[in-house]
Order: C-alpha cells, then sequence, then structure tokens
C-alpha cells in the first residue's frame, strides 16, 4: 500500500515544454513506467512532446481541462515559472483535478493566499508548492525526487525541505527499511498539504509501520502536529516515528532560503520544535545524518 | 527586501495614510532647511537604519550618557544640533548585534501630541493563509515583550482574501484598539488602506509601531517598519528603487544579483548545499561537531554551471572561511552541473582553503567523474555525517 499516489495514478504536466518539465517528466517515465499522460501548453495544443530519452510520445492540450477529460488523469504536476504558477494552480482546482502538486519555487506569498482560498473551497488536494514532489517506490513518481535511491518499504516519510527528503529515503534504504511512500509538502509558508494530513494518511495506511517527519524553523506546523499525534495516540492510533528538524543554528529573523523559514517573534525556533515532537513520542536526531539509524532504534525499542 | 522608515512612510501616504510632515536628509547641513520646512515647534529627529530599537539605542562614539537614535527636539537649532551629532556615528540597538549601523539618513519629522499608543501590524498568517491584523492597546514598546508577558493583550484578525477588509473587521479591528470617535472614523479608512497597500505592493510584513491617537482625538502612523516578499519585486521596479545597498552585506548583495539564497554569519567553514533544509541542516552538523558554519547557502534547483560558479566565488572570497563543504543532494538539482560549476570557479580564482565535497542524488556517477577527472586537490565524502567530520579535520590540521 502507499498514500495518495500509486501504479494507476495518471499524471498530466503543466509546464511539460520547458527544460525542466521535460527532464523530469522523461525522470518519472523511466521511473517504473509512472503514467504520465499529457502535457498542457495554451498556445501548443493538438502537438506532442517527445522524451528524449527513450522515445515516449505524450500528447499536448490547450487547458487542463482538456488534459483531464481526454486522458482521464487524476493528477497533474507543475513545472510552470513562479510568475504564471498560482494561475496554473487555479486552473487545475477549475478543472477539478483531484490531486494538484506544485514543484515551482518563489511564488509570491499573496499569489498563494489567493490560491488557498480558492482550494479551500474545492475538491482538490495541492501539494506544495515549493516542494520535490512526491514518490510511492515502484509505481509512480511525481515531482523531482531522484528515484535511484529509493526502495519499496514500510517507512512514510514527510517533510518541508526536498533534499532532507532525499537524506531520510536514501537512510531508510540503506538500514534496509525502504518506503511506502515519501512526500515532500514544501518550503513555503502558505500551502497545500499540512504535516497533519499527510500523518493521518500514514497512520491510516496499514502498510505504513513507521514514520519519519523532518520539519524546520518557522510557523508552528511541527507543533500543530505534534498536538495531533498527541491526541490520535489516546485513540490508540500510534506509529513508531523519528524526526529532525532544520535551522537549530540559523540566526533570528533571517530567512534561510525557504520563504517560510524565519524564526519571528520568538516562534517557530527549533528547540521548541523538538521539545513538542519530543513530547509526542518522535525520536528527533540531533544529525541529519543519523535518521534511518535513529528510526532503526526506535523500531528494537 | 527591508525600507527605511521615511520610504514606508511615503508609500503609506501615497494610500492616504494620515502620517506627520517630514524630510529625510543625507547631511547635518541639510538639518535646518527640513526643519523650517515643517510646522514645528516640536520636532523628532529619527535615524534611518534597517533594524528596531532606535529610541532605546547608543551610539558607539557619544558614550552611554549621550542620547539615543531618537530624539525630539524644541527648536531648529537643537534639531540641527541633534542632525550633527547623530549622522555618520554607529548605532547600537538591541537588533543591529554589538558591531551596530552607521547612520547615514536622518528623517526629522513634524512632532505630534500622543494621547494613546497602540501597536497594529499586517502579515501572512500561515496557520490560516491569510493576511492578518495583529492589534495591541500596549503600542510603543517591544512587541516581542507583550507577546510573551501578556499575550492576551494581542488579537490576530485574519482578512478573507475574497471579501477583503469588511465592516465587521474593522470594527473588531476597532474594538480591539478601543478606538471610538475621530480615531474611530479614521478606522474606517486607514485599515482597509493599509491592507490595499500590503497587497498591492506584495508586502512580508507591515509594522506600525506605535499608531498613535493623538490628542486631538485623531489617528496617526508614528512609525512604520516594512519589509517585501522578495518572490514578487519582479513585479515592483518602484519597490526595487527603494532599495539601500548601504544596509546589506556586500556578499549577500553579490549573492542577490545570482538569486543565491545566501545568509552571511559569523563562522569559518564555508557551505554551498542544493536545498534549503539541507542548507540549514548542513549548518546544523557543522556545529553538531563543534565549528561555526560562514553562511547558509542555497543555489536551488535549476541553477546552472555560472550560478554555482559564481556561488563558489562569493565563499572563497569572504576572508573569514578556512574550509569549503560543498553538500548535494541532487534532485531537480544535477551532480554534474554542481561538479561543472565547482571546477570551472576554481580554474578561475584558484582555491587556497580545504575543499570536501559530497555528491549524492540525480546523476551523481557523471558529477564524480568530472570533479576526479579535473585534477584539483578535493577530498571526496561518502555521507553528510562524513563530510562534516572531514571539513572539520581539515581545519583543524
Amino acid at each position: 500500500m502507499s498514500i495518495l499516489v500509486n501504479k494507476d495514478t495518471k499524471v498530466i504536466v503543466q509546464g511539460l515544454t520547458g527544460k525542466t518539465g521535460t527532464f523530469h517528466t522523461e525522470q518519472a517515465l523511466a521511473y517504473y513506467g509512472t503514467r504520465m499522460v499529457g502535457g498542457v501548453h495554451p498556445k501548443k495544443g493538438g502537438e506532442s512532446w517527445s522524451s528524449g530519452v527513450d522515445g515516449t510520445s505524450l500528447p499536448i492540450f490547450t487547458s487542463v481541462a482538456e488534459a483531464k477529460e481526454r486522458t482521464g488523469a487524476d493528477a497533474t504536476v507543475i513545472y510552470v515559472p513562479p510568475a504564471g504558477a498560482a494561475d496554473a494552480i487555479i486552473e487545475a482546482i477549475e478543472a477539478e483535478v483531484p490531486f494538484i502538486t506544485c514543484i515551482t519555487e518563489g511564488i509570491p506569498v499573496m499569489d498563494m493566499v489567493r490560491v488557498k482560498a480558492r482550494l479551500d473551497r474545492s475538491k482538490s488536494r495541492l501539494l506544495g508548492p515549493n516542494c520535490p514532489g512526491i514518490l510511492t517506490p515502484e509505481e509512480c513518481k511525481i515531482g523531482i525526487m531522484p528515484g535511484s535511491i529509493f526502495r519499496k518499504g514500510s517507512v512514510g516519510i514527510v517533510s518541508r525541505s526536498g533534499t532532507l527528503t532525499y537524506e531520510a529515503v536514501f537512510q531508510t534504504s540503506n538500514e534496509g527499511l525502504g518506503q511506502t511512500t515519501a512526500v515532500g509538502i514544501g518550503g513555503d509558508p502558505v500551502k497545500g498539504t499540512e504535516f497533519i494530513d499527510v500523518l493521518e494518511m500514514f497512520l491510516a495506511d496499514e502498510a505504513t509501520q513507521s514514520i519519519i517527519m523532518i520539519g524546520e524553523i518557522g510557523g508552528s506546523a511541527e507543533e500543530d502536529a505534534a498536538q495531533f499525534l498527541k491526541d490520535e495516540a489516546k485513540k490508540g492510533r500510534k506509529k513508531p516515528m523519528a524526526g529532525f528538524i532544520a535551522g537549530r543554528t540559523a540566526p533570528k529573523g533571517r530567512t534561510m532560503g525557504h520563504a517560510g523559514a524565519v524564526v519571528s517573534g520568538g516562534k517557530g525556533d527549533a528547540e521548541s520544535k523538538i521539545a513538542a515532537m519530543e513530547s509526542a513520542g518522535i525520536k528527533v536526531s540531533p544529525s541529519p545524518a543519523r535518521l534511518g539509524k535513529t528510526l532503526v532504534e526506535v523500531l528494537k525499542g | 527586501m527591508n525600507i527605511h522608515e521615511y520610504q514606508a512612510k511615503a508609500l503609506l501616504k501615497g494610500y492616504g495614510a494620515p502620517v506627520a510632515e517630514g524630510v529625510a536628509i543625507l547631511k547635518a547641513e541639510e538639518a535646518e532647511a527640513a526643519a523650517k520646512s515643517l510646522p514645528g515647534p516640536l520636532y523628532v529627529v529619527k535615524s534611518q537604519i534597517h533594524a528596531g530599537g532606535r529610541g532605546k539605542g547608543k551610539f558607539k562614539e557619544l558614550g552611554p550618557d549621550a542620547k539615543g537614535g531618537v530624539r525630539l527636539a524644541f527648536s531648529i537649532e537643537e534639531a540641527k544640533a541633534h542632525a550633527k551629532e547623530m549622522l555618520g556615528n554607529t548605532l547600537v540597538t538591541a537588533q543591529t548585534g554589538e558591531a551596530g549601523k552607521q547612520v547615514n539618513r536622518l528623517y526629522i519629522e513634524d512632532g505630534a501630541d500622543i494621547a494613546r499608543e497602540l501597536y497594529c501590524s499586517l502579515l501572512v498568517d500561515r496557520s490560516v493563509g491569510r493576511v492578518a491584523f495583529v492589534v495591541s492597546t500596549e503600542g510603543g514598546m517591544d512587541i516581542e515583550a507583550v507577546a510573551h508577558d501578556t499575550p492576551e493583550k494581542i488579537q490576530t484578525i485574519a482578512i478573507d482574501p475574497e471579501a477583503g477588509v469588511t465592516a465587521a473587521d474593522i470594527a473588531s479591528i476597532s474594538k480591539a484598539l478601543e478606538l471610538d470617535g475621530a480615531a474611530g472614523e479614521d478606522a474606517k479608512s486607514l485599515f482597509p488602506l493599509l491592507y490595499k497597500a500590503f497587497n498591492e505592493k506584495d508586502m512580508a510584513l507591515l509594522e506600525i509601531n506605535p499608531l498613535i491617537v493623538m490628542k486631538n482625538g485623531h489617528l496617526r502612523v508614528l512609525d512604520a517598519k516594512m519589509s517585501f516578499d522578495g518572490n514578487a519585486l519582479f513585479r515592483h521596479d518602484d519597490v526595487k528603487a527603494l532599495r539601500d545597498e548601504t544596509e546589506e552585506d556586500a556578499k549577500e548583495i553579490e549573492a542577490s544579483k545570482w538569486d543565491l539564497a545566501y545568509v552571511a554569519l559569523d563562522g569559518n567553514i564555508g557551505c554551498m548545499v542544493n536545498g534549503a533544509g539541507l542548507a540549514m541542516a548542513t549548518m546544523d552538523i557543522i556545529k553538531l561537531y563543534g565549528k561555526e558554519p560562514a553562511n547558509f547557502c542555497d543555489v536551488g534547483g535549476g541553477a546552472g554551471k555560472e550560478k554555482v560558479a559564481a556561488a563558489f566565488k562569493i565563499i572563497t572570497a569572504d576572508p573569514k572561511v578556512e574550509g569549503i563543504l560543498v553538500n548535494i543532494f541532487g534532485g531537480i538539482m544535477r551532480c554534474d552541473v554542481i561538479a561543472e560549476g565547482v571546477v570551472a570557479a576554481v580554474q578561475e580564482v584558484g582555491l587556497k582553503v580545504p575543499l570536501v565535497v559530497r555528491l549524492e542524488g540525480t546523476n551523481v556517477e557523471l558529477g564524480k567523474k568530472i570533479l576526479n577527472e579535473s585534477g584539483l586537490a578535493i577530498t571526496a565524502a561518502d555521507d553528510l555525517d562524513d563530510a562534516a567530520k572531514k571539513i572539520v579535520a581539515a581545519i583543524e590540521a
């Protein structure tokens, strides 16, 4: 089992014809034949796109609505540049695509406020923006995660940071545990899917036997997630967990790359997040290089 | 991106906000003409630096008994004297760090008769994904202290982006700030215009501390701190023009030209990493092994060879740097691009300190091959732990 995506997920690409969209679509097709079914470009409808790797050809449609209708896609991935990314997400919401992943980094926050208002009234789920996407090993790769480091297994991974997701994946693969699904929720302050949404799905997924959660400074999503886990544990829903918080050494008031990673007004610092996570029973690793080993220690009890 | 108080006030004035008359000056000789152009007889001489706590701040050169960075003047002569004393000196506040900031600009403003000092800020409340007003009757002081000591005195009112600031929102904010009479009437135009300015200019923070009720019962914006969403500057040339580069670190300015996420720090291990989370984690692990990072540097996802080379050059140009750790877990970023960028930069500017490189992820074999064939003195690392140990050992050797 897995969460959100599997071998049946059909994916269209918004921004397929650009350099980034092309490279990562080729990679997705090469990853256990992820079902990439088409692309969207307002001016290139009717043309087709070919993979430079194996020559696979995908049809290009004028709009998301048309692409969804013609291909039966239930997911879309967005590689559109920042200035147009919010409109691309809204187009996908209006076309009622069930699962939208936005990889784009650098979308203005006010654009995401607009998207969020639209999203709240919709049936779609948005992952990201500014995220690496989602990958279920040997089944489906949406986004930019390197497929080669994954291994089918039992750990659910959720992270605000792309590259730290890879660390967690790589280390759990090396420990022989493997993953059910890895989800990058993204580093922006206003986003679609939060830790709690993903944790709920991992708790409900039978194949997921343990969870790694990676947070970072800024906001209170980790504290909210810790409270959620405590509440669920009271109902008897609990899985072994390891975690990490990036940014212990970050200076206050400075934005550390991710627009959402800033400690302000005494809130959002690493220590309070670590304390909240540990109080919810998560073993927090002091080193990002020891995520896998920390989880193994938890599993051994 | 931050701007000065006087720039923020001019911007708000353009939206119709009540601000005092004032003149910004760069030279002490300009103080007299500036003061003369104001109604008087009370003036305020305010240091313009990108840091808070100016009123309580002290000038390094003037000793502990001298007045702070915001001063009242009861005559034009006094305003002139203050300007002469303040300009060019270094103001140390709770937010500047010990080094302080040189005061290169002053803002001379018409004084106000203050009845009450309030706090009002706008920011994006990430928990609901909306712009929110954060208000308190406890203005004029450090809001973080208010939040810590009396959190019940701070109220947050989030605005529905599809409805804008409604009459009910104005009523909530006014109630929280205990506004009535003329101030209550002023509120009906002030809060919607602040929200409009915040939205239209893509601000990250608009903080008015204090917002005052004057003795005549009207509201006035007495101080204004404004910062903008760096990701939205592409659509605001007018805001970009307000940037004061003398307030920023030279390395950070160079980095921003290349669209690199770079923050200068105090340690001696330079870092070049892809991904903000991994970049922070790399800093954390350096500290875990007992050393301090010289910088935060995220080269980002879609960087080309030139951008990687630029980042590497900024890091090597920092005289504090005694060793460099390159840590890449390629996803969208390909390891071969990183390798090419590092090699190109080293060939151009040389390499005088130890360099440890850890590559993993997309195109890792190709990246390693490029580094190996370059003939450069690079120490390869297997994983992040190994990389941190090796760079710490290298600078201790």
